[in-house]
């Protein structure tokens, strides 16, 4: 029995390592195999250069209180106190709203792809789905600055308030740029990624599920509602937190139009910040040790949801690959 | 494949080190105030001088001094005065001022006038007047109808010496802002969108209906914004103009190292919020060919530049000031010893 | 149990629902790509592409700087990002079962998780601040930094694909095992290594946040690595935010020659991709 190999990202098993002589049978050997070390301990090397210079440099925020900083509400330059809290709030927020908007569409959209769709269509679509994923950020930002906010501001936040007005998170002057905005430029940028893991993970779903409820009689959505989706649900829920790790380091797009405000509001149509923005904002004229601190916890936190996320989301998704059922199969 | 890259370095090296040895690039960065100016002055003086290139990036007064203080660029450009805390940080650092400019309250709204005192505008910044047509407001304009919407404020999110002027006068006109928020490059906004430079405020407002914000002169202008017309400590209401900024540096004594605040001044013309915007530059400097030629720039900016300034609505320098910079200007040092200036006028 | 009829108008129902979460994602991309085009493509005259930009408020002017400064800092990003990462991903697949490599692979996933500002900090701290100015070669390894991960991943993955009887073949053959692996096993692999390289390299040519304060930006010519440089992406951030209206036509022509730009690295990576599928292995 082949032993389990290691997993890449996206759920498939990697080949078996190759076959090795003992290192050493030749000095060009032993000089390749020397360099191909250089190069692990080089990645080695700078992630953890990364991460120390970062805890070194947000130690005189730290030593103020770590509580205190996550759990701030004010971000004071003038008395140099500084607190964490509109910034994880806005990037929260704004990326929560993103999978919720994100997550339907890119079921939809992977559905139509494997299942759904006209065949002839497949390709066409795939390949906007790819366009979307190389538009860069800016260009977004650039899009949403002048297209989605004046929308926003001019039809659709009136009408949300018009009639959902009741609800905290519709109140407000409606100015086009604050969380709402921000919100939808991370959906839209986040669903080819969303899209195309719960596209891998449909996929990886065993033909012999489909075809047994098909063979009893179910209709296309039934076979895929009873077999598929229940089988692929961990894995389109790591596909959604993938997007939602992707969404939390989104710094442009989300500069140009969340507004730039430090506030938590419990309305969509308020400004706000995140985490990304605020740093690119004032990391290059901070000019007390006290406020680069600051800064560089603000990156800690992100790094630290990001990696959360991440390796949850890996785990979910391979948790389909290497399934349950898979054992049914052969 | 490989010749092909090779030579292709070599030819990309060949032509940096070859282009290296004609042009000189200064690299300087901070305030967004004046850089309408600057970016002609740096310009005019290319054209003068085409082996100097000034690089000047606008990135706010708070990214001047730091990344002056860093030594990461050649100059630093700020309307805001450096503190004692951060001098010490930077032993050697010299203000050099370069023109006066106004911070006018800008926004975007039908009215085509408005007037306003230091308490409706520390009411409207601190979030207490919300709407265009409070009463506070329709008090002071009498006749001029104001629309029944909500006010958004538009600050700054980078650090701003435009902040630090803006700041300082409501520091010196509302106790409830001196308390509140006080003054500085980077302050806790009670209310308000941020946007970056005195760039982004000006996009702000002029994008975002029933928007205002404070801007320097030459942005609104430049983008056909109205200005509010603001009461001065003599109780009359002034807009801002190139006479009403001189005024406002007329009365103030201007102290050795330049470091002065011209907000609120007395006289009856004068403009209340006014600044003067300076270049930071070490009195010594350490790179030869650079320091000679800012110095010789400095030098220039002082007298033929300021020609520029009033076009753009930037106040030129007060003769006796022009007189104390040029002071300074002989006694800086390149690498310890005088700096030859090109021509003494 | 509900009648046939209305189950297979149930199943026509969710076929229209998917079509529709289509459109909601392609309409956005229409009209992104459609407004870049229509406002962007009247700019584009030829001093546009050779122009230095105007000062403030004068019409003209163009990104010709910003063009070559994005190409440098790709071409330095190259210099830097690709031997890394290519590297580490054989070493992780020839190399990669001890503890060491392990540990390696543990670290290259926490650095894809790393985002683009957090990498523009470290570039700051490491060469801006010792180097005391600004520099493409800052910017440069900011964007080579936000290569290698992907890199290597995707590079560990081709070489392990490379199947093991051709190794076996060159070993019986007495070829040492570093040539095995440098000329044989990579050139194998090396088709869709460089799809990888080129994938990558359309990500870092549009990446700006990095950028803002390693490279800053410059009005100038600049072909020094230790200068300053402008790009394509934080001119087009810059024009955006500021108030004037020739400036945002500007942004958008940029736009417009950005989306170009990653557009034929992405075709060239395609195409790469198909050639050695096609091409490839017995």
């Amino acid at each position: 029995m082949p032993p389990p190999a290691d997993i890449a990202a996206n759920g498939t098993a990697l080949a078996e390592p190759p076959q090795r002589l003992p290192a050493g049978a030749h000095t060009g050997d032993r000089l390749w195999n020397a360099l191909l070390g250089v190069f692990g301990g080089a990645v080695l090397l700078v992630v953890g250069v990364i991460v120390l210079e970062l805890v070194e440099v947000s130690r005189p925020v730290m030593a103020v209180g770590a509580t205190r900083f996550l759990l701030g509400r004010d971000w004071n330059p003038v008395v140099d106190s500084f607190g964490a809290l509109p910034f994880i709030y806005g990037t929260l927020v704004t990326s929560t709203l993103a999978i919720v908007v994100a997550l339907p569409v890119s079921v939809g959209l992977a559905l139509f792809l494997s299942e759904m769709g006209p065949p002839r269509l497949r390709p066409v679509v795939s390949f906007a789905i790819e366009i979307l994923a190389a538009i860069p950020s800016v260009v977004y930002g650039l899009w949403g600055l002048f297209v989605l906010v004046p929308w926003l501001r001019s039809t659709v936040e009136p009408f949300l308030q018009r009639t959902l007005g009741f609800l905290p998170l519709f109140q407000g002057p409606t100015i086009g740029l604050g969380f709402l905005a921000a919100g939808l430029i991370l959906a839209v940028m986040i669903l080819p990624t969303v899209s195309s893991v719960t596209n891998e993970v449909l996929k990886t779903v065993p033909d012999s599920l489909r075809e047994g409820a098909l063979a009893l009689g179910a209709t296309r959505w039934e076979a895929i509602r009873i077999a598929v989706l229940p089988y692929a649900r961990p894995g389109i829920l790591g596909a959604a937190i993938l997007g939602l790790g992707r969404a939390l380091g989104e710094t442009m797009a989300v500069t140009m139009v969340i507004g730039n405000s430090p506030e938590i509001h419990a309305s969509l149509f308020a400004a706000g910040y995140s985490l990304p923005a605020v740093i690119a904002n004032e990391f290059a004229e901070t000019v007390t040790d006290v406020h680069t601190g600051a800064l560089a916890g603000l990156a800690l936190v992100l790094f630290g949801i990001s990696l959360v996320l991440n390796s949850l989301a890996r785990i979910l998704v391979q948790l389909v690959s290497r399934g349950p059922m898979r054992g049914a199969t052969e | 494949m490989k010749k092909i890259l090779i030579a292709f370095a070599a030819l990309a090296f060949a032509g940096a080190t070859a282009r290296a040895a004609d042009t000189l690039l200064i690299t300087g960065a901070g305030a967004t105030f004046p850089f309408p100016l600057y970016s002609k002055w740096f310009s005019d003086y290319n054209k003068k001088h085409p082996a100097l290139q000034f690089n000047y990036q606008s990135i706010g007064s708070g990214g001047g001094i730091k990344q002056i203080t860093g030594k990461t660029v050649d100059f630093g450009a700020s309307d805001a005065p450096m503190t004692d805390e951060q001098i010490a940080k930077a032993p050697g650092i010299t203000h050099i001022p370069t023109v006066l400019g106004a911070v006018v309250v800008t926004y975007n709204a039908p009215m085509q006038s408005l007037k306003l005192t230091p308490e409706t505008l520390s009411g409207i910044f601190l979030g207490k007047i919300t709407k265009w047509n409070d009463p506070a407001l329709a008090k002071d304009n009498a006749g001029v109808k104001l629309p029944d919407t909500a006010i958004t404020v538009a600050h700054r999110s980078d650090g701003s010496g435009t902040t630090n002027i803006f700041t300082d006068y409501l520091s010196k006109v509302s106790p409830e802002w001196k308390e509140k928020v006080g003054k500085g490059t980077a302050v806790k906004w009670p209310v308000g969108l941020g946007g970056k430079g005195n760039e982004g405020v000006t996009g702000l407002v002029k994008s975002t209906p029933g928007a205002i914000g404070y801007v320097e002169l030459a942005y609104a202008k430049q983008n056909k914004l109205p200005t509010s017309t603001l009461k001065n400590q003599e109780g009359v209401f002034v807009q801002p103009s190139l006479e009403a900024t001189s005024e406002a540096a007329a009365g103030v004594e201007m102290p050795a190292d330049f470091r002065v605040s011209i907000t609120n001044a007395s006289g009856k013309t004068a403009y209340p919020i006014a600044g003067f915007t300076y270049l930071l530059v070490y009195k010594d400097q350490a790179d030869k060919a650079k320091g000679e030629a800012l110095v010789n720039f400095l030098w220039w900016a002082i007298h033929e530049g300021q020609t520029s300034a009033a076009p753009l609505d930037y106040a030129p320098l007060p003769k006796p000031v022009v007189a104390m910079v040029e002071k300074t200007l002989q006694s800086m040092t390149v690498q310890g010893k005088p700096a030859q200036l090109a021509a003494t006028r | 149990m509900r009648s046939l009829a209305v189950r297979r108008a149930v199943n026509v129902i969710v076929t229209i629902l998917c079509g529709a979460m289509v459109l909601v994602a392609i309409v956005p991309l229409g009209s992104l790509l459609w407004l870049v085009v229509s406002k962007g493509a009247p700019g584009l005259t030829p001093s546009f592409f050779t122009a230095l930009p105007a000062p403030v408020g004068e019409p003209g002017g163009g990104i010709g700087n910003a063009i070559l400064g994005t190409g440098m800092l790709v071409g330095l990003a190259c210099l830097i990002g690709l031997p890394l990462g290519i590297g580490a991903g054989v070493f992780l697949a020839e190399r990669g079962d001890g503890p060491f490599g392990r540990a390696v692979r543990f670290t290259a996933e926490i650095f894809s998780g790393i985002p683009s500002i957090v990498i523009g900090i470290a570039a700051y701290g490491v060469v801006v601040i010792p180097m005391r100015r600004f520099s493409a070669l800052a910017g440069g390894l900011a964007l080579a930094l936000l290569m290698v991960p992907s890199l290597a991943r995707t590079t560990e993955e081709l070489v392990r694909l490379v199947p093991g009887t051709l190794r076996e073949a060159s070993l019986a053959l007495g070829i040492p095992q570093w040539k095995t692996s440098l000329r044989i096993v990579l050139r194998t692999a090396a088709g869709g290594i460089l799809t990888a390289a080129l994938l990558a390299i359309a990500r870092a040519a549009g990446e700006t946040a990095p950028l803002l304060f390693t490279s800053l930006n410059n009005q100038y010519w600049n072909f020094r690595p230790d200068l300053p440089t402008a790009s394509l992406t934080v001119q087009i951030f810059n024009y955006a935010i500021s108030p004037y209206q020739d400036w945002h036509d500007k942004a958008w022509s940029a736009a417009l020659v950005l989306l170009l730009l990653v557009g034929a690295l992405n075709l060239a990576a395609r195409y790469a991709l198909r050639r050695s599928a096609a091409g490839g292995q017995t």
